[in-house]
């Protein structure tokens, strides 16, 4: 076991943990955050999906030895208490059913939006593909994100 | 690391409303402070309040006391107490507003509590999108019990007859003088309505009270937001899988690798050196490896060096044999066949004969999230942490295959992945208990990836063999509907002795369930039928990934596949447009139950409206240039009252076999819509989960193992096979809108059918897809064998 720190959410925290251990596990037993949840442990669905320094990572497959940069979890999406905007759309269109895969939606959606602010429907489909969602909520989340885009596009807005 | 226990919001929230330091089984076992001669019924009050005091830890709540469903708090809130769970298609919150719109409280004013064993009464947990259409009606009758009740009490306190007063948001006031009322807290507040009822089991529960008439509904029927969905978002909710106890241990299955191998030795020494080794728990065929942290256990189960001794015979065909494997052998048993009229001799006077054979494979849960529990034997008790669709079987279940009272035994019901139907949810839940149990520790297990794929139950394999007979001017005489069904052994749900541990352990029955092969619900005015269908078994029956269990709409997607596919062909072969073909065969329909026959001939309008552009033919479209061809087809079916029509639109790319359902229309009837924003989302994604089937899903298989494990071998619909838009019409098409008793019948289950894209392939291509799924060299191969 070895002491690492990790940045979450803002915050500096400190575990004892084998170095080989995937990030996913240390986030839920020694931090017990729930955003980040176990899907396949492969990285082919994205469930376990948190941010890295802006970019979405499969938490399940990555050692968290090889962390470095601030991690952001579906804990930390709202700032100062107000939603982020696409999880008030995701409220909106009532986007989930179960709701297990949606943190990966989530988070995916954010890396996307910060990359490319108004995607067109093709690149949406496509920056979302990796996200699975078994009770097929695809057409709710690709609304929200459309609604989100919507609010955001000077042309729209007008 | 983290140990405290932690409850989802809602479930601390109104533990510690009730009072701080009383649980609700002590609730419910105080003395009531009111003595009320309002009460419904004979029946001794306070009968089964006294016999839980006296039985043990976690007695059976009586459904026959008020105080079992509804609690009003002293701030005039309430809290409601239902034997459901919810998936995710939102019955929490139409439950909410059917309970909400009886008692006269405001939705914002209450909350509700699903699912756990020792605070809700048993009403069996979800299935069978009977949530609504069965299960909401003992909810609607104690809530109006309830208001019955607090009418009374008011207008004692008020001084006046109960015929001058009325309640509204929580508080009874005068008819005459509005500004004269008392809230319900005033009235019960914090205590009991010590209130029996009546009923011979759960689902006719009432009190003396009669449910209000449609009319009057004002909660009912409103888009309420659905209140489990801020939480799921945000972050907030404690899901079953975030339970984290003192002195947790992980662990998890060691399968064997071969369908029906023996175990024949445990090397524990290769697995003893990871730190956190706790344990190897063997038992027959049953194995598993325990360590302190998760990540250990994970290790330990890919290294643990175990000795399986395989099977004398394959257990199964490969995959790619299956349906001939299906065709071909005896079935183990056959029903009788439901026959009208005299098929034999309309086949024999046809004009034109078809046949066709349709093929589905078998096909999985593969829950986006692997089964999962977590069981506490603390305090000589035993709780299970569980988001299983049916918690009190899981309950029973397992106090009978650990050999426990039932009263030491409760579930702890909280969300997770999907349930739809029996799924591994029941499995692990033994799995866990039986671990916690033997180790004396609280036990956490989670099946991998590769176990939920291959391990969890399927639903049945089936092949069809589909004649019809039109006479010289083209009309449908007679139809004969064959199925062969994989189904032997289908196992139930939470069954001691046919769960996964309880097989590979050697307790099971003594004989298999005998399964079976569904008919299709036929409405269609067909003057000679005969429906018959065959049940068979792999060689395989126990210890077997192949095992069959119900999955969302059991039989439905195979069965409608069949059979509206069929009814396709057979309007193409009378030159007619398979709506106006469909239309005519309803319009023939003797049967008029529930309004059906005019309900299906609405829907079936509605959707061509809401698609727009029908264009009526008699023949696939012409093929266009290039590589992209379009078309369109429809599907109309029923489960028990509700009625559907689906449009699809596909776009086929000849060069490629992809197949993309551009747009889907559903024109859905099931009554009166408690939540039409709630329904709306659930048909959607009821449709889609049925599109995945169509398109992707089936189990594979060689003759030793299930080779389809993970998401690379087992795809499933993706973001970019989601239709560029979905029209949902609710019909909710009742002959008579007026009619105070207008009933609200299932949903959830009833959408679940777009394998019948098929038909829109058909359009496109002229070429009929009789095999799913459509994968793009399924579809390529269908292409080119009819252009070759």
């Amino acid at each position: 076991m070895s002491i690492l720190a990790l940045n979450v959410n803002g915050a500096v925290r400190e575990v004892d943990v084998e170095p080989s251990t995937p990030l996913l596990y240390v986030l839920r037993n020694d931090l017990a955050l729930r955003g980040p949840r176990f899907g396949c442990g492969l990285g082919q669905c994205g469930a376990c999906t948190v941010l890295i320094d802006g970019a979405a990572v499969r938490s399940c497959v990555l050692p968290v030895s090889a962390v470095s940069g601030a991690i952001t979890t579906l804990e930390g999406l709202a700032q100062n208490g107000a939603l982020h905007p696409l999880q008030q759309a995701w409220i909106d269109e009532q986007v989930p059913q179960c709701g297990y895969c949606q943190n990966g939606q989530l988070l995916t959606a954010k890396a996307l939006l910060d990359n490319n602010p108004r995607p067109t429907d093709a690149e949406i489909r496509a920056g979302m593909e990796g996200v699975l969602c078994r009770c097929m909520t695809y057409y709710r989340i690709q609304a929200a994100i459309k609604r989100v885009v919507g609010a955001t596009d000077p042309e729209a807005a007008a | 690391m983290k140990t405290s226990l932690e409850l989802p919001h809602a479930l601390e929230d109104a533990l510690r409303r009730l009072n701080p330091t009383l649980s609700r089984r002590h609730f419910l076992a105080s003395s009531g402070a009111l003595v009320l001669s309002v009460g419904a019924s004979a029946l001794p009050v306070g009968r089964a309040l006294a016999q839980a005091a006296a039985d043990g830890p976690y007695p059976d709540l009586d459904f026959l006391q008020l105080d079992t469903w509804i609690v009003i708090h002293p701030d005039n809130t309430a809290t409601f107490y239902v034997g459901k769970t919810d998936g995710g298609q939102g019955t929490s919150t139409a439950f909410r507003q059917m309970m909400c719109d009886e008692l006269d409280i405001a939705f914002a004013q209450t909350r509700l509590l699903m699912g756990s064993t020792d605070i809700t009464p048993d009403q069996g947990g979800s299935g069978g999108s009977d949530a609504i259409e069965t299960d909401g009606w003992p909810m609607r009758r104690v809530a109006a019990e309830a208001r019955r009740v607090l009418l009374e009490l008011g207008a004692a306190q008020l001084q006046l007859p109960v015929s001058d007063v009325t309640a509204a948001q929580g508080r009874v006031l005068a008819i005459a003088d509005s500004s004269r009322s008392i809230s319900y807290a005033e009235l019960v507040g914090g205590r009991r309505f010590n209130v029996s009822l009546t009923g011979a089991n759960v689902n006719a529960t009432t009190g003396a009270a009669a449910v209000k008439p449609v009319q009057q509904l004002q909660v009912m029927g409103q888009s309420l937001p659905r209140d489990d969905i801020p939480p799921k978002v945000d972050g907030s909710l404690t899901w079953a899988v975030d339970v984290r106890l003192p002195g947790m241990l992980h662990a998890r299955n060691i399968r064997p690798p071969l369908a029906g191998s023996t175990l024949r030795s445990v090397d524990e020494m290769s697995v003893a050196g990871i730190p956190g080794f706790v344990r190897v728990v063997q038992e027959g065929n049953y194995l598993a490896v325990v360590c302190e942290r998760e990540e250990q256990a994970i290790q330990a189960a890919q290294q643990l060096r175990a000795e399986w001794t395989p099977p004398a015979q394959a257990p199964f065909p490969a995959s790619e044999d299956l349906f001939d494997y299906l065709r071909a052998s005896a079935p183990m048993s056959s029903r009788e066949p439901r026959v009208s009229g005299d098929p034999a001799g309309a086949f024999a006077a046809a004009a034109q004969i078809l046949e066709a054979d349709y093929e589905v494979p078998f096909q999985g849960h593969t829950a986006i999230g692997p089964a999962f529990a977590l069981a506490d034997p603390s305090d000589n008790q035993l709780t299970i942490y569980s988001n299983d669709m049916k918690t009190y079987s899981l309950r029973t279940g397992i106090a009978q295959f650990l050999n426990l009272p039932r009263e030491r035994v409760r579930v702890v019901y909280m969300d997770g992945p999907q349930v739809y139907g029996r799924t591994a949810a029941d499995d692990v839940g033994f799995e866990a208990a039986y671990l916690a149990h033997t180790l004396g520790r609280p036990v956490r297990v989670q099946w991998m990836r590769h176990e939920e794929t291959a391990w969890d139950t399927k639903g049945p394999a089936y092949a069809f063999r589909m004649r019809g007979a039109l006479d010289a001017g083209g009309r449908l005489t007679a139809l004969d509907y064959e199925a062969r069904a994989l189904d032997y052994a289908h196992v139930g749900y939470n069954e001691p002795d046919t769960v996964l541990i309880a097989q590979l352990m050697g307790r099971r029955p003594a004989r298999p369930a005998a399964g079976g092969a569904a008919l299709p619900s036929v409405l269609y005015g067909i003057e000679h039928l005969r429906l018959a269908g065959h049940v068979l078994a792999l060689p395989l029956v126990w210890e077997t990934p192949l095992r069959t269990g119900n999955l969302r709409d059991p039989d439905g997607p195979q069965v409608t596949y069949a059979f509206e596919g069929f009814i396709d062909e057979l309007a193409a072969a009378s030159g007619r447009d398979p709506v106006q073909f469909r239309r005519d065969l309803i319009a023939a329909s003797p049967e008029d139950d529930s309004f059906r026959r005019a309900r299906s001939l609405a829907v079936l309008d509605a959707a061509v409206a809401a698609h727009g552009r029908w264009d009526v033919r008699s023949a696939p479209r012409a093929p266009a240039s290039g590589p992209v061809l379009s078309g369109r087809g429809i599907a109309y079916t029923y489960r028990n009252n509700t009625v559907v029509a689906v449009i699809a639109e596909v776009e086929v790319n000849r060069e490629t076999g992809h197949v993309w359902v551009r747009r889907l229309v559903c024109a859905h009837d099931c009554g009166l819509a408690i939540n039409p924003v709630g329904l709306r989302n659930t048909v959607e994604c009821g449709m889609l989960h049925g599109l995945s089937r169509a398109l992707w899903e089936e189990v594979q298989f060689d003759t030793e193992k299930v080779t389809s494990v993970d998401w690379a071998s087992h795809p499933s619909m993706r973001h970019s096979d989601t239709p560029e838009a979905i029209d949902i019409v609710l019909v909710n098409g009742d002959p008579n809108p007026d009619r105070p008793d207008l009933p609200h019948y299932g949903a959830g289950e009833t959408s679940h059918k777009p394998m019948i894209a098929a038909v829109a392939i058909f359009d496109a291509t002229g070429v009929r897809l009789r095999r799913a799924p459509f994968r793009r060299e399924r579809v390529l191969a269908a292409l080119n064998a009819v252009q070759s």
